[in-house]
Protein backbone atom coordinates (compact mmCIF):
# COMPACT_ATOMS: atom_id res chain seq x y z
CA UNK A 1 0.00 0.00 0.00
CA UNK A 2 1.31 3.32 -0.58
CA UNK A 3 0.24 6.33 1.02
CA UNK A 4 -0.54 8.34 -2.58
CA UNK A 5 -4.06 10.32 -1.87
CA UNK A 6 -6.25 9.92 -4.64
CA UNK A 7 -7.57 13.82 -5.39
CA UNK A 8 -10.46 13.24 -7.34
CA UNK A 9 -11.90 16.49 -7.51
CA UNK A 10 -8.19 17.61 -8.97
CA UNK A 11 -7.88 14.90 -11.59
CA UNK A 12 -11.96 16.06 -12.59
CA UNK A 13 -10.54 19.69 -12.85
CA UNK A 14 -7.99 18.59 -15.49
CA UNK A 15 -10.39 17.86 -17.86
CA UNK A 16 -12.58 20.77 -18.88
CA UNK A 17 -15.54 18.45 -20.83
CA UNK A 18 -16.53 17.33 -17.39
CA UNK A 19 -17.97 20.97 -16.35
CA UNK A 20 -20.34 20.94 -19.56
CA UNK A 21 -23.82 20.59 -18.86
CA UNK A 22 -26.12 18.32 -21.39
CA UNK A 23 -29.86 18.70 -21.44
CA UNK A 24 -29.60 21.06 -18.61
CA UNK A 25 -28.03 18.63 -16.50
CA UNK A 26 -23.89 18.04 -15.25
CA UNK A 27 -22.35 15.68 -17.54
CA UNK A 28 -21.87 12.08 -16.18
CA UNK A 29 -19.37 10.39 -18.52
CA UNK A 30 -19.69 6.44 -18.50
CA UNK A 31 -18.68 5.79 -22.38
CA UNK A 32 -15.08 5.48 -21.34
CA UNK A 33 -14.90 1.58 -22.73
CA UNK A 34 -15.82 3.77 -26.36
CA UNK A 35 -13.48 6.39 -25.98
CA UNK A 36 -12.22 8.68 -22.74
CA UNK A 37 -12.43 12.22 -22.44
CA UNK A 38 -8.83 14.43 -22.88
CA UNK A 39 -7.23 16.76 -19.86
CA UNK A 40 -5.95 19.81 -20.03
CA UNK A 41 -2.36 18.50 -20.75
CA UNK A 42 -2.99 16.50 -23.92
CA UNK A 43 -5.12 20.03 -24.94
CA UNK A 44 -2.48 21.70 -24.94
CA UNK A 45 0.12 19.42 -25.88
CA UNK A 46 -1.74 19.20 -29.10
CA UNK A 47 -2.50 23.06 -29.61
CA UNK A 48 1.42 23.82 -28.92
CA UNK A 49 2.57 21.65 -31.50
CA UNK A 50 0.00 23.44 -33.76
CA UNK A 51 0.74 26.96 -32.47
CA UNK A 52 4.62 26.60 -32.47
CA UNK A 53 6.08 23.86 -34.14
CA UNK A 54 4.04 22.45 -37.07
CA UNK A 55 5.89 20.54 -39.40
CA UNK A 56 7.05 17.72 -41.53
CA UNK A 57 9.39 15.12 -39.81
CA UNK A 58 12.00 13.11 -40.53
CA UNK A 59 12.44 15.29 -43.78
CA UNK A 60 13.43 18.60 -42.88
CA UNK A 61 16.88 20.66 -42.18
CA UNK A 62 14.97 23.14 -40.77
CA UNK A 63 14.20 24.02 -37.01
CA UNK A 64 10.97 23.20 -37.28
CA UNK A 65 10.98 19.92 -39.05
CA UNK A 66 13.49 19.06 -36.36
CA UNK A 67 11.31 19.49 -33.14
CA UNK A 68 8.67 17.97 -34.59
CA UNK A 69 10.99 15.13 -34.66
CA UNK A 70 11.90 15.21 -31.83
CA UNK A 71 8.58 15.75 -30.41
CA UNK A 72 7.48 12.62 -32.53
CA UNK A 73 10.18 10.48 -31.74
CA UNK A 74 9.95 11.61 -27.70
CA UNK A 75 6.33 10.10 -27.55
CA UNK A 76 7.52 7.13 -29.43
CA UNK A 77 9.91 6.50 -25.84
CA UNK A 78 7.12 7.55 -23.51
CA UNK A 79 5.23 4.29 -25.15
CA UNK A 80 8.39 2.20 -24.80
CA UNK A 81 8.83 2.88 -21.30
CA UNK A 82 5.39 2.78 -20.32
CA UNK A 83 5.02 -0.39 -22.01
CA UNK A 84 8.71 -1.74 -20.86
CA UNK A 85 9.59 -2.50 -24.38
CA UNK A 86 12.94 -3.22 -24.84
CA UNK A 87 13.66 -0.74 -27.64
CA UNK A 88 11.87 2.00 -29.73
CA UNK A 89 12.23 0.08 -32.68
CA UNK A 90 9.54 -2.34 -31.65
CA UNK A 91 7.37 0.86 -31.22
CA UNK A 92 5.11 1.13 -34.55
CA UNK A 93 2.30 4.36 -34.68
CA UNK A 94 -0.61 3.28 -36.29
CA UNK A 95 -4.35 4.64 -36.36
CA UNK A 96 -4.94 2.57 -33.57
CA UNK A 97 -6.17 -0.90 -32.38
CA UNK A 98 -7.76 -1.98 -35.97
CA UNK A 99 -4.87 -0.69 -37.71
CA UNK A 100 -2.87 -2.32 -35.71
CA UNK A 101 -4.37 -5.90 -36.01
CA UNK A 102 -4.77 -5.42 -39.82
CA UNK A 103 -1.18 -4.54 -40.06
CA UNK A 104 0.10 -7.83 -38.10
CA UNK A 105 -2.94 -10.11 -39.97
CA UNK A 106 -1.36 -8.26 -43.35
CA UNK A 107 1.98 -8.67 -42.83
CA UNK A 108 2.65 -11.56 -40.47
CA UNK A 109 -0.24 -13.55 -41.92
CA UNK A 110 1.38 -13.26 -45.78
CA UNK A 111 4.53 -14.30 -44.48
CA UNK A 112 4.03 -17.01 -41.65
CA UNK A 113 0.15 -18.35 -42.23
CA UNK A 114 -0.54 -20.67 -45.17
CA UNK A 115 -3.54 -23.54 -45.98
CA UNK A 116 -5.28 -25.55 -43.52
CA UNK A 117 -2.94 -23.43 -40.80
CA UNK A 118 -5.36 -22.14 -37.86
CA UNK A 119 -5.43 -19.24 -35.77
CA UNK A 120 -6.74 -18.87 -32.49
CA UNK A 121 -9.06 -15.88 -31.07
CA UNK A 122 -11.67 -15.91 -28.47
CA UNK A 123 -15.46 -15.99 -28.16
CA UNK A 124 -14.62 -12.07 -26.83
CA UNK A 125 -12.95 -10.79 -29.30
CA UNK A 126 -14.23 -7.21 -30.70
CA UNK A 127 -15.12 -7.09 -34.34
CA UNK A 128 -11.26 -5.94 -35.04
CA UNK A 129 -10.35 -8.74 -33.59
CA UNK A 130 -12.24 -11.34 -35.90
CA UNK A 131 -12.89 -9.70 -39.29
CA UNK A 132 -8.92 -9.04 -39.94
CA UNK A 133 -8.35 -12.94 -39.58
CA UNK A 134 -11.00 -13.72 -41.70
CA UNK A 135 -10.04 -11.93 -44.55
CA UNK A 136 -6.66 -13.41 -44.20
CA UNK A 137 -8.85 -16.69 -43.90
CA UNK A 138 -10.22 -16.45 -47.23
CA UNK A 139 -7.05 -15.18 -48.99
CA UNK A 140 -5.34 -18.21 -47.65
CA UNK A 141 -7.38 -20.82 -47.04
CA UNK A 142 -6.43 -21.36 -43.31
CA UNK A 143 -8.75 -21.84 -40.06
CA UNK A 144 -10.27 -18.95 -37.71
CA UNK A 145 -10.42 -21.01 -34.78
CA UNK A 146 -12.81 -19.77 -31.59
CA UNK A 147 -12.20 -19.89 -27.87
CA UNK A 148 -15.54 -20.81 -26.37
CA UNK A 149 -16.45 -18.82 -22.94
CA UNK A 150 -19.00 -20.04 -19.89
CA UNK A 151 -21.90 -18.06 -18.69
CA UNK A 152 -20.01 -15.39 -16.50
CA UNK A 153 -18.29 -14.52 -19.34
CA UNK A 154 -14.84 -16.33 -18.56
CA UNK A 155 -12.60 -18.22 -21.45
CA UNK A 156 -12.71 -22.08 -21.05
CA UNK A 157 -9.57 -22.50 -20.60
CA UNK A 158 -9.57 -26.56 -20.88
CA UNK A 159 -11.25 -25.77 -24.50
CA UNK A 160 -8.18 -23.54 -24.89
CA UNK A 161 -5.94 -26.77 -24.08
CA UNK A 162 -7.91 -28.17 -26.13
CA UNK A 163 -7.31 -25.89 -29.60
CA UNK A 164 -3.85 -25.85 -28.92
CA UNK A 165 -2.12 -27.83 -31.59
CA UNK A 166 0.92 -26.95 -34.11
CA UNK A 167 -1.08 -26.36 -36.97
CA UNK A 168 -2.09 -23.07 -34.70
CA UNK A 169 0.04 -20.18 -36.35
CA UNK A 170 -0.97 -16.86 -34.21
CA UNK A 171 -3.13 -16.47 -31.02
CA UNK A 172 -4.91 -13.39 -30.83
CA UNK A 173 -6.40 -12.70 -27.98
CA UNK A 174 -8.34 -9.43 -26.07
CA UNK A 175 -6.79 -8.64 -22.57
CA UNK A 176 -9.91 -7.09 -21.57
CA UNK A 177 -13.22 -7.83 -23.19
CA UNK A 178 -14.90 -4.21 -23.82
CA UNK A 179 -18.43 -5.44 -23.73
CA UNK A 180 -18.01 -7.82 -20.85
CA UNK A 181 -15.17 -6.22 -18.63
CA UNK A 182 -13.42 -10.04 -18.46
CA UNK A 183 -10.09 -9.57 -17.56
CA UNK A 184 -8.24 -12.83 -19.62
CA UNK A 185 -5.89 -14.91 -18.25
CA UNK A 186 -3.25 -13.19 -20.40
CA UNK A 187 0.01 -14.54 -19.05
CA UNK A 188 -1.10 -18.22 -18.50
CA UNK A 189 -2.47 -18.18 -22.67
CA UNK A 190 1.24 -16.59 -23.34
CA UNK A 191 3.32 -19.72 -21.34
CA UNK A 192 0.99 -22.18 -22.63
CA UNK A 193 1.13 -20.96 -26.66
CA UNK A 194 4.62 -20.63 -26.56
CA UNK A 195 5.41 -24.36 -24.94
CA UNK A 196 4.24 -24.96 -28.99
CA UNK A 197 6.27 -21.98 -30.06
CA UNK A 198 2.94 -20.04 -31.02
CA UNK A 199 3.23 -16.02 -31.06
CA UNK A 200 0.56 -14.25 -29.34
CA UNK A 201 -1.03 -10.91 -30.10
CA UNK A 202 -2.86 -8.95 -27.18
CA UNK A 203 -5.57 -6.66 -27.82
CA UNK A 204 -4.61 -4.52 -24.56
CA UNK A 205 -7.70 -1.76 -26.26
CA UNK A 206 -8.81 -2.01 -22.54
CA UNK A 207 -6.44 -2.49 -20.39
CA UNK A 208 -3.34 -0.75 -20.39
CA UNK A 209 -5.80 2.56 -18.88
CA UNK A 210 -6.54 0.40 -16.25
CA UNK A 211 -3.64 -1.76 -14.78
CA UNK A 212 0.46 -1.73 -15.56
CA UNK A 213 1.41 -3.52 -18.49
CA UNK A 214 5.01 -5.16 -18.71
CA UNK A 215 5.18 -6.56 -22.41
CA UNK A 216 8.63 -8.11 -21.74
CA UNK A 217 7.52 -9.61 -18.17
CA UNK A 218 4.26 -11.11 -20.50
CA UNK A 219 6.53 -12.41 -22.89
CA UNK A 220 3.47 -11.22 -25.88
CA UNK A 221 4.92 -11.30 -29.18
CA UNK A 222 2.55 -8.40 -30.12
CA UNK A 223 0.44 -5.85 -28.03
CA UNK A 224 -2.06 -3.36 -29.35
CA UNK A 225 -3.80 -0.19 -27.87
CA UNK A 226 -5.63 2.89 -29.26
CA UNK A 227 -4.60 6.31 -28.07
CA UNK A 228 -7.85 7.39 -27.48
CA UNK A 229 -8.65 5.71 -24.89
CA UNK A 230 -6.26 6.50 -23.15
CA UNK A 231 -7.28 9.98 -22.76
CA UNK A 232 -5.37 10.82 -25.41
CA UNK A 233 -6.22 11.69 -29.40
CA UNK A 234 -8.00 9.41 -31.78
CA UNK A 235 -6.63 8.24 -35.04
CA UNK A 236 -3.19 7.46 -32.93
CA UNK A 237 -2.08 4.00 -31.75
CA UNK A 238 0.77 1.34 -30.78
CA UNK A 239 1.89 -1.78 -32.57
CA UNK A 240 4.24 -3.63 -30.01
CA UNK A 241 6.02 -6.09 -31.58
CA UNK A 242 9.35 -8.35 -30.90
CA UNK A 243 12.30 -6.94 -32.75
CA UNK A 244 12.96 -10.46 -34.64
CA UNK A 245 9.69 -11.10 -35.71
CA UNK A 246 9.15 -7.37 -36.69
CA UNK A 247 12.21 -7.75 -38.54
CA UNK A 248 11.06 -11.30 -39.92
CA UNK A 249 7.80 -9.75 -41.74
CA UNK A 250 7.55 -8.06 -44.95
CA UNK A 251 6.42 -4.21 -44.88
CA UNK A 252 2.29 -3.80 -44.06
CA UNK A 253 2.15 -0.53 -46.99
CA UNK A 254 4.41 1.55 -49.11
CA UNK A 255 5.86 4.70 -49.51
CA UNK A 256 7.74 7.23 -48.06
CA UNK A 257 9.93 7.25 -44.45
CA UNK A 258 9.56 3.29 -44.95
CA UNK A 259 12.28 3.29 -47.81
CA UNK A 260 15.93 3.78 -47.23
CA UNK A 261 16.18 3.93 -50.91
CA UNK A 262 14.32 3.58 -53.94
CA UNK A 263 15.12 2.94 -57.85
CA UNK A 264 12.53 1.28 -60.09
CA UNK A 265 15.07 -1.84 -60.17
CA UNK A 266 15.26 -2.34 -56.31
CA UNK A 267 13.65 0.06 -53.27
CA UNK A 268 15.55 -1.26 -50.06
CA UNK A 269 13.20 -0.93 -46.80
CA UNK A 270 13.86 0.96 -44.01
CA UNK A 271 14.92 -0.36 -40.83
CA UNK A 272 12.31 -0.98 -37.50
CA UNK A 273 10.19 0.98 -36.84
CA UNK A 274 10.14 3.41 -39.43
CA UNK A 275 9.54 0.28 -42.10
CA UNK A 276 5.90 -0.21 -40.97
CA UNK A 277 5.41 3.55 -40.93
CA UNK A 278 4.50 4.48 -44.57
CA UNK A 279 3.83 8.18 -45.17
CA UNK A 280 3.27 10.99 -42.95
CA UNK A 281 2.64 9.63 -39.93
CA UNK A 282 0.20 11.69 -37.20
CA UNK A 283 2.82 13.41 -36.02
CA UNK A 284 0.13 15.19 -33.23
CA UNK A 285 -1.81 11.88 -32.16
CA UNK A 286 1.82 10.41 -31.69
CA UNK A 287 2.95 13.80 -29.34
CA UNK A 288 -1.07 13.91 -27.60
CA UNK A 289 -0.66 10.08 -26.64
CA UNK A 290 3.08 10.76 -25.23
CA UNK A 291 1.31 13.11 -22.91
CA UNK A 292 -1.98 10.87 -22.04
CA UNK A 293 0.44 8.51 -20.97
CA UNK A 294 2.87 11.08 -19.03
CA UNK A 295 -0.51 12.14 -17.22
CA UNK A 296 -1.57 8.94 -15.97
CA UNK A 297 1.58 7.99 -14.74
CA UNK A 298 1.97 10.70 -12.69
CA UNK A 299 -1.60 9.66 -11.03
CA UNK A 300 0.25 6.16 -11.29
CA UNK A 301 -1.81 3.14 -12.34
CA UNK A 302 -1.57 1.19 -9.58
CA UNK A 303 -3.73 4.43 -7.84
CA UNK A 304 -6.33 4.38 -10.91
CA UNK A 305 -6.65 0.35 -10.71
CA UNK A 306 -7.41 0.93 -6.88
CA UNK A 307 -9.80 4.00 -7.89
CA UNK A 308 -11.43 2.25 -10.25
CA UNK A 309 -12.43 -1.40 -8.41
CA UNK A 310 -13.55 0.62 -5.91
CA UNK A 311 -16.17 1.98 -8.83
CA UNK A 312 -16.84 -1.36 -9.86
CA UNK A 313 -17.72 -2.78 -6.93
CA UNK A 314 -19.94 0.15 -6.05
CA UNK A 315 -21.42 0.21 -9.08
CA UNK A 316 -22.05 -3.57 -9.42
CA UNK A 317 -23.83 -3.23 -5.59
CA UNK A 318 -25.79 -0.17 -6.80
CA UNK A 319 -27.02 -1.70 -9.81
CA UNK A 320 -28.20 -5.26 -8.58
CA UNK A 321 -29.86 -3.53 -6.40
CA UNK A 322 -32.17 -2.93 -9.32
CA UNK A 323 -35.14 -5.15 -9.23
CA UNK A 324 -35.35 -6.72 -12.67
CA UNK A 325 -31.71 -5.79 -14.06
CA UNK A 326 -29.63 -8.50 -15.03
CA UNK A 327 -25.53 -7.79 -15.30
CA UNK A 328 -23.90 -9.43 -18.40
CA UNK A 329 -20.59 -11.03 -17.82
CA UNK A 330 -20.01 -11.86 -14.29
CA UNK A 331 -16.49 -13.02 -14.45
CA UNK A 332 -14.52 -13.30 -11.49
CA UNK A 333 -11.64 -11.23 -12.81
CA UNK A 334 -13.46 -7.72 -13.93
CA UNK A 335 -12.03 -4.22 -15.17
CA UNK A 336 -14.72 -1.28 -14.25
CA UNK A 337 -17.50 -2.03 -17.14
CA UNK A 338 -20.62 -3.36 -16.52
CA UNK A 339 -23.20 -4.26 -19.33
CA UNK A 340 -26.23 -4.87 -18.33
CA UNK A 341 -29.94 -5.06 -19.67
CA UNK A 342 -33.56 -4.58 -17.89
CA UNK A 343 -36.49 -7.16 -18.02
CA UNK A 344 -39.00 -4.78 -19.76
CA UNK A 345 -36.81 -2.08 -21.45
CA UNK A 346 -34.85 -2.30 -24.83
CA UNK A 347 -31.07 -0.73 -24.30
CA UNK A 348 -32.20 1.99 -26.76
CA UNK A 349 -34.71 3.44 -24.54
CA UNK A 350 -32.25 3.36 -21.64
CA UNK A 351 -29.78 5.02 -23.33
CA UNK A 352 -31.89 7.87 -24.57
CA UNK A 353 -33.66 8.32 -21.38
CA UNK A 354 -30.33 8.37 -19.45
CA UNK A 355 -28.80 10.77 -22.14
CA UNK A 356 -31.64 13.31 -20.70
CA UNK A 357 -30.46 12.88 -17.58
CA UNK A 358 -27.04 13.93 -18.64
CA UNK A 359 -25.83 10.09 -18.51
CA UNK A 360 -23.58 8.98 -20.97
CA UNK A 361 -23.51 5.38 -21.90
CA UNK A 362 -23.20 2.83 -24.66
CA UNK A 363 -26.26 1.10 -26.34
CA UNK A 364 -26.02 -1.86 -28.84
CA UNK A 365 -23.57 -4.87 -29.35
CA UNK A 366 -20.63 -2.59 -29.06
CA UNK A 367 -18.86 -4.36 -31.84
CA UNK A 368 -18.71 -7.71 -29.94
CA UNK A 369 -21.81 -9.75 -32.00
CA UNK A 370 -20.69 -12.91 -31.02
CA UNK A 371 -20.92 -12.08 -27.26
CA UNK A 372 -24.46 -11.17 -27.78
CA UNK A 373 -25.45 -13.87 -28.97
CA UNK A 374 -23.93 -15.98 -26.62
CA UNK A 375 -25.91 -14.26 -24.15
CA UNK A 376 -29.19 -14.35 -25.91
CA UNK A 377 -29.57 -10.61 -26.11
CA UNK A 378 -29.65 -8.40 -29.08
CA UNK A 379 -28.00 -5.45 -27.30
CA UNK A 380 -26.93 -3.98 -23.78
CA UNK A 381 -26.47 -0.97 -21.81
CA UNK A 382 -23.19 -0.31 -21.14
CA UNK A 383 -21.10 1.66 -18.62
CA UNK A 384 -17.60 1.56 -18.32
CA UNK A 385 -15.24 3.51 -15.92
CA UNK A 386 -12.44 6.20 -16.14
CA UNK A 387 -10.35 7.84 -13.63
CA UNK A 388 -12.50 11.07 -13.31
CA UNK A 389 -15.51 9.18 -12.28
CA UNK A 390 -17.29 9.18 -8.77
CA UNK A 391 -19.52 7.21 -6.55
CA UNK A 392 -21.69 10.56 -6.81
CA UNK A 393 -22.28 9.52 -10.70
CA UNK A 394 -23.10 5.95 -9.98
CA UNK A 395 -25.97 7.24 -8.03
CA UNK A 396 -27.14 9.53 -10.78
CA UNK A 397 -26.78 6.49 -12.56
CA UNK A 398 -28.52 3.95 -10.50
CA UNK A 399 -31.50 6.83 -9.91
CA UNK A 400 -31.90 7.45 -13.69
CA UNK A 401 -32.10 3.57 -14.19
CA UNK A 402 -35.01 3.36 -11.66
CA UNK A 403 -36.39 6.16 -13.34
CA UNK A 404 -36.20 4.82 -16.81
CA UNK A 405 -37.72 1.35 -14.98
CA UNK A 406 -41.09 3.43 -13.68
CA UNK A 407 -41.79 5.54 -16.81
CA UNK A 408 -42.05 1.48 -18.91
CA UNK A 409 -44.16 0.27 -16.01
CA UNK B 1 -37.76 16.36 -19.89
CA UNK B 2 -40.49 17.86 -22.02
CA UNK B 3 -38.36 16.18 -25.32
CA UNK B 4 -38.58 12.93 -23.53
CA UNK B 5 -42.42 13.40 -23.08
CA UNK B 6 -42.80 13.83 -26.60
CA UNK B 7 -41.15 11.00 -27.35
CA UNK B 8 -42.53 8.68 -25.03
CA UNK B 9 -46.07 9.68 -25.58
CA UNK B 10 -48.86 7.33 -23.62
CA UNK B 11 -49.81 5.53 -27.30
CA UNK B 12 -46.45 4.54 -27.97
CA UNK B 13 -45.57 2.88 -24.25
CA UNK B 14 -49.07 1.27 -24.66
CA UNK B 15 -48.33 -0.35 -27.97
CA UNK B 16 -44.75 -0.85 -26.55
CA UNK B 17 -46.72 -3.10 -24.18
CA UNK B 18 -49.24 -4.33 -25.95
CA UNK B 19 -48.35 -4.68 -29.59
CA UNK B 20 -51.32 -5.17 -32.20
CA UNK B 21 -51.15 -7.39 -34.87
CA UNK B 22 -47.80 -9.51 -33.25
CA UNK B 23 -47.03 -12.95 -34.72
CA UNK B 24 -47.34 -14.28 -38.32
CA UNK B 25 -50.03 -14.48 -40.90
CA UNK B 26 -51.76 -17.63 -41.76
CA UNK B 27 -52.05 -16.45 -45.72
CA UNK B 28 -49.47 -14.21 -46.21
CA UNK B 29 -47.90 -13.50 -50.14
CA UNK B 30 -45.53 -10.50 -49.11
CA UNK B 31 -42.92 -10.51 -46.76
CA UNK B 32 -39.59 -9.03 -45.87
CA UNK B 33 -37.28 -9.04 -42.61
CA UNK B 34 -35.87 -5.60 -41.37
CA UNK B 35 -32.36 -5.76 -39.20
CA UNK B 36 -30.72 -2.42 -37.72
CA UNK B 37 -26.98 -3.64 -36.98
CA UNK B 38 -26.76 -0.69 -34.97
CA UNK B 39 -28.77 -1.55 -32.04
CA UNK B 40 -29.55 -5.29 -32.57
CA UNK B 41 -33.42 -4.30 -33.54
CA UNK B 42 -34.75 -6.43 -35.83
CA UNK B 43 -38.32 -7.34 -37.69
CA UNK B 44 -40.38 -9.34 -40.08
CA UNK B 45 -43.10 -7.77 -41.59
CA UNK B 46 -45.72 -10.27 -43.23
CA UNK B 47 -48.78 -9.21 -45.54
CA UNK B 48 -51.54 -10.39 -47.77
CA UNK B 49 -52.44 -8.37 -50.57
CA UNK B 50 -54.96 -9.03 -52.57
CA UNK B 51 -56.12 -6.58 -55.72
CA UNK B 52 -53.70 -3.96 -54.55
CA UNK B 53 -55.71 -4.07 -51.13
CA UNK B 54 -53.63 -4.87 -47.75
CA UNK B 55 -56.18 -7.26 -46.67
CA UNK B 56 -53.83 -8.61 -43.50
CA UNK B 57 -50.65 -7.71 -41.99
CA UNK B 58 -48.53 -8.51 -39.00
CA UNK B 59 -45.17 -8.34 -37.72
CA UNK B 60 -42.56 -10.07 -35.20
CA UNK B 61 -39.70 -9.74 -33.90
CA UNK B 62 -37.45 -7.56 -30.64
CA UNK B 63 -36.37 -4.10 -30.59
CA UNK B 64 -36.74 -0.99 -28.63
CA UNK B 65 -40.11 0.75 -27.38
CA UNK B 66 -40.11 3.44 -30.43
CA UNK B 67 -39.72 0.42 -32.95
CA UNK B 68 -42.07 -1.86 -31.30
CA UNK B 69 -44.53 0.79 -31.15
CA UNK B 70 -43.92 2.01 -34.71
CA UNK B 71 -44.33 -1.60 -36.31
CA UNK B 72 -47.58 -2.19 -34.23
CA UNK B 73 -48.92 1.24 -34.98
CA UNK B 74 -48.14 0.99 -38.52
CA UNK B 75 -50.28 -2.65 -38.96
CA UNK B 76 -52.88 -1.07 -37.67
CA UNK B 77 -53.19 2.00 -40.30
CA UNK B 78 -52.42 -0.24 -42.83
CA UNK B 79 -55.03 -2.89 -42.17
CA UNK B 80 -57.21 -2.52 -45.38
CA UNK B 81 -54.87 0.25 -47.34
CA UNK B 82 -54.43 0.46 -50.87
CA UNK B 83 -50.38 -0.29 -51.78
CA UNK B 84 -50.07 3.09 -53.50
CA UNK B 85 -51.72 4.37 -49.87
CA UNK B 86 -49.02 2.63 -47.92
CA UNK B 87 -46.70 4.14 -50.08
CA UNK B 88 -47.92 7.73 -49.56
CA UNK B 89 -48.27 7.14 -45.62
CA UNK B 90 -44.51 5.39 -45.88
CA UNK B 91 -43.22 9.17 -47.53
CA UNK B 92 -45.78 11.85 -45.31
CA UNK B 93 -44.10 9.33 -41.94
CA UNK B 94 -40.66 9.88 -43.20
CA UNK B 95 -40.51 13.05 -43.95
CA UNK B 96 -42.16 13.75 -40.38
CA UNK B 97 -39.57 12.27 -38.53
CA UNK B 98 -36.43 13.61 -40.58
CA UNK B 99 -37.86 16.87 -40.54
CA UNK B 100 -36.09 20.12 -38.89
CA UNK B 101 -37.24 20.15 -35.62
CA UNK B 102 -38.10 23.98 -35.74
CA UNK B 103 -39.99 23.22 -38.91
CA UNK B 104 -44.30 22.71 -38.77
CA UNK B 105 -45.61 19.48 -39.44
CA UNK B 106 -49.18 18.69 -40.87
CA UNK B 107 -50.35 16.80 -38.16
CA UNK B 108 -53.95 16.02 -39.64
CA UNK B 109 -52.58 14.58 -42.44
CA UNK B 110 -50.19 12.06 -40.15
CA UNK B 111 -53.16 11.19 -38.02
CA UNK B 112 -52.51 8.01 -35.33
CA UNK B 113 -48.41 8.46 -36.95
CA UNK B 114 -48.46 12.18 -35.38
CA UNK B 115 -47.66 10.61 -31.99
CA UNK B 116 -43.85 9.58 -33.69
CA UNK B 117 -43.63 13.81 -34.39
CA UNK B 118 -41.29 13.66 -31.40
CA UNK B 119 -38.85 11.48 -32.54
CA UNK B 120 -37.31 14.09 -34.88
CA UNK B 121 -35.83 15.40 -31.89
CA UNK B 122 -33.77 12.51 -31.47
CA UNK B 123 -31.61 11.94 -34.53
CA UNK B 124 -30.24 8.47 -32.92
CA UNK B 125 -33.44 6.77 -32.78
CA UNK B 126 -35.51 7.76 -36.88
CA UNK B 127 -34.01 4.77 -37.83
CA UNK B 128 -35.79 2.78 -34.68
CA UNK B 129 -38.78 5.04 -35.62
CA UNK B 130 -38.61 3.86 -39.25
CA UNK B 131 -37.50 0.57 -39.44
CA UNK B 132 -40.60 -1.04 -39.50
CA UNK B 133 -42.00 0.58 -42.62
CA UNK B 134 -38.92 0.14 -44.70
CA UNK B 135 -39.37 -2.98 -43.79
CA UNK B 136 -43.16 -2.98 -45.15
CA UNK B 137 -41.62 -0.76 -48.34
CA UNK B 138 -38.82 -4.28 -49.25
CA UNK B 139 -41.57 -6.58 -48.26
CA UNK B 140 -44.25 -4.74 -50.97
CA UNK B 141 -41.49 -5.22 -53.35
CA UNK B 142 -41.02 -9.05 -52.56
CA UNK B 143 -44.15 -10.43 -54.79
CA UNK B 144 -41.80 -13.29 -56.06
CA UNK B 145 -41.56 -14.54 -52.47
CA UNK B 146 -45.64 -15.80 -52.66
CA UNK B 147 -46.69 -18.23 -50.05
CA UNK B 148 -43.53 -18.63 -48.36
CA UNK B 149 -45.48 -19.03 -45.11
CA UNK B 150 -48.68 -20.23 -46.32
C1 LIG C 1 -11.20 -4.60 -27.03
C2 LIG C 1 -11.15 -3.67 -28.20
N1 LIG C 1 -10.42 -3.99 -29.26
C3 LIG C 1 -10.34 -3.17 -30.32
C4 LIG C 1 -11.01 -1.97 -30.37
C5 LIG C 1 -10.89 -1.11 -31.59
O1 LIG C 1 -10.23 0.07 -31.29
P1 LIG C 1 -10.16 1.28 -32.33
O2 LIG C 1 -11.56 1.50 -32.80
O3 LIG C 1 -9.61 2.39 -31.53
O4 LIG C 1 -9.26 0.83 -33.43
C6 LIG C 1 -11.79 -1.61 -29.29
C7 LIG C 1 -12.56 -0.34 -29.33
O5 LIG C 1 -13.74 -0.30 -29.09
C8 LIG C 1 -11.87 -2.47 -28.18
O6 LIG C 1 -12.62 -2.15 -27.12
Amino acid sequence: MNDYIYDIEAIRADFPVLSRFVHDKKLVYLDNAATTQKPQQVIDAVSNYYTNYNSNIHRGVHKLSQEATVGHERARKIIKNFLNAASEAEIIFTRGTTESINLVASSFGQKFIHENDEILISAMEHHSNIVPWQILCEQKKSKLKVIPINDEGEIIFEEFEKLLNPKVKIVSIVHISNSLGTINPIKKIIDYSHKLGIPVLVDAAQSVQHQKINVRELGCDFLVLSGHKIYGPTGIGVLYGKKELLNSMPPYQGGGDMILSVSFEKTIYNELPYKFEAGTPNIVGAIGMGAAIEYIESIGLENIQNHETQLLTYATKRLLDIPGLKIIGTAAEKSAVISFVLDFVHPHDVGTFLDLEGVAIRTGHHCTEPVMRRFKVPATSRVSFGIYNTAEEIDILAASIENVINLFN
Amino acid sequence: MNALKELYQQTILDHNKNPRNFGELEVCNHCAEGHNPLCGDHIDVFMNIENDIIVDVKFKGAGCAISKASASIMTTILKGKRIEEARRLFESFHDAVTSDPNSTIDEMNLGKLAVFCGVREFPARVKCASLAWHTMINALANEELLMVKA
